[in-house]
């Protein structure tokens, strides 16, 4: 059984928060992660959606919730249950990132305020295997954890209004993809041909929370090849065993 | 069908929004101001999810090419049907050739245009309403040709209208159920927040409205959290910033308040400059 102390409450009418104590930690996501699919499960009519943050889910449900003391218990009860020692299904994603200073506007910026040349950096954000924690601030938008801590930089003071589609950056101890053009705070240290996010599809973003995801580095050349794949839709992204 | 001649300000096609896909990082969307986008689709014996037009400030010019019955509600942009002024909340039956054009800004700021049978923008997600980099069209611009319900039947229900609720536009107070993070404000604060009033500041838009005066906070920003159209956020700087429907999935700042849903409809028709005030409530139990 899993066994961390929850706290639920009340959020407006329709909606109840679970927290995990305030800590980023992968046995609280699969805690989260296995008791969400638990949730989802038993009470597929009356809930319209499960999302959830570092340390918390949100469950929604479609009416103002009539008794929210049932619901509490319903929902603790529900959690008692839970094997916490399960592991859900989850995918590795190989991410081909260009480093090249076309891309990687604010490289330079890193090398001199961290002190490690460019190629150090490609070094450390390459290496790690990352854990997807969940999705949020733009759609596709993948929180990601285990960034080297040596590329902690906090965000830019003036934010950029324009960061292209597909750009990898760092904000705080935080890196991320952008899946579309936005404003945005972040250094920017390469860019990916693919595309993180398509609406058209029933699943639109290829990772979920739960899964890993790590970055392949390309040469410019290898860049601008897998981009006229992913056009004549003939790539596919490499997806690594576990 | 309806063509675009002049887009207006802000226009977009919007229903009851994108439920079930906030995992994905996408926000809910749909109508600003539900009261009135509700009120002109029961008025055409639509469907409560019809798709309508959302109009904001400055209303478009708009050419018929097919005959369809419609309604007008929420804020008051002087509309008027081949030059001649239309009454709000009651049937216009329109024919190919007419033209619906708006004036000036009356009472509130988002006008509601529902028609007989409803818009029929591609449905993405479940929901037609506009997002950017979801729907292919965010905005409506000049030229667009959207697609409507044909509709011949003349509504039966004559003189047809409902009377909107006397203090849609002129409440002030927004009711609010205490947030998850509200217990750990100080209660000075928390004092503050249920008796002064706040005043819209000129950063408001689908995804929020931010208030002109700052409250002292000493709360941490939290680990990164789902959060709701109508959640109340309080920045380390102090500025309230209240969510709306197209807000983000997630967000860092304490949750100090969720407005009631009525709430959000009052607060969609403020502009810069309008006042309001929180009544503090415990979620009914």
């Amino acid at each position: 059984m899993s066994d961390f102390e929850l706290k639920y409450q009340p959020y407006g009418i329709r909606s109840i928060l679970i927290e995990w104590p305030p800590e980023i930690s992968e046995k609280i996501l699969n805690d989260i992660l296995i008791f969400k699919e638990a949730i989802k499960n038993n009470y597929t009519k009356q809930i319209v959606e499960v999302n959830h943050g570092y340390n918390s889910i949100l469950v929604t449900y479609d009416v103002a919730i009539n008794n929210i003391y049932s619901c509490f218990s319903e929902l603790k009860a529900c959690y008692s249950e839970l094997n916490g020692s399960i592991k859900l299904k989850s995918s590795h994603w190989n991410i081909p990132v260009c480093y090249d200073e076309k891309f990687g506007l604010d490289l330079r910026f890193l090398s001199e305020e961290k002190n490690l040349s460019i190629d150090a950096i490609i070094e450390c954000h390459s290496k790690p295997i990352y854990s997807v924690y969940f999705t949020g601030f733009l759609p596709g938008f993948l929180y990601l954890g285990g960034l080297d801590d040596r590329l902690f930089q906090p965000r830019r003071s003036d934010p950029r209004l324009s960061v292209e589609k597909g750009s990898v950056a760092i904000g705080g101890q935080q890196t991320g993809i952008y899946p579309c053009d936005s404003p945005g705070g972040w250094h920017i240290i390469g860019k990916t041909p693919i595309s993180l996010f398509d609406p058209t599809k029933n699943t639109p973003c290829f990772a979920k929370a739960g899964d890993k995801i790590s970055f392949q580095p390309v040469n410019l050349e290898e860049f601008e090849h897998l981009k006229k794949e992913i056009e004549n839709g003939t790539y596919e992204l490499e997806k690594l065993n576990l | 069908m309806i063509k675009v001649l002049r887009s207006g300000l802000l226009s977009t096609i919007q229903d009851q929004g994108r439920l079930g896909f906030q995992i994905y990082g996408v926000p809910i969307s749909g109508v600003m101001d539900s009261y009135s986008a509700n009120l002109a689709n029961l008025l055409l014996g639509n469907d409560e999810n019809a798709a309508v037009m959302e109009i904001t400030l400055i209303g478009p010019r708009l050419l018929f090419n097919s005959p369809t019955s419609l309604v007008l509600t929420g804020a008051d942009l002087s509309p008027s049907l081949n030059e001649n002024s239309i009454d709000l909340n009651t049937i216009h039956q329109v024919q190919i050739g007419d033209v619906l054009s708006f004036g000036p800004l009356k009472k509130g700021i988002r006008a509601y245009m529902a028609v007989k049978g409803g818009f029929t923008a591609p449905m993405i997600m479940k929901s037609r309403s506009m997002y950017a980099n979801i729907t292919n069209v965010a905005v409506l611009k000049s030229g667009d040709e959207l697609q409507i319900e044909s509709s011949n039947s003349v509504i039966h229900i004559k003189n047809a209208s409902i009377k909107m609720r006397n203090n849609h536009f002129d409440e002030i107070v927004l009711d609010a159920y205490i947030g998850p993070e509200f217990d750990n404000l100080d209660d000075s604060v928390k004092h503050l927040l249920g008796s002064s009033i706040f005043t819209i500041s000129n950063d408001h838009n689908r995804m929020g409205y931010r208030l002109e005066e700052l409250v002292p906070n000493e709360m941490n920003q939290l680990l990164t959290s789902p959060v709701l159209p109508g959640t109340v956020q309080l920045t380390p700087s102090g500025r309230i910033i209240i969510l709306m429907r197209d807000a983000q999935t997630t967000g860092g700042y304490p949750r100090i308040l969720q407005l009631a849903d009525n709430a959000m409809n009052i607060l969609s028709q403020k502009k810069t400059g309008d006042q309001i005030r929180f009544k503090l409530m415990k979620t009914p139990i």
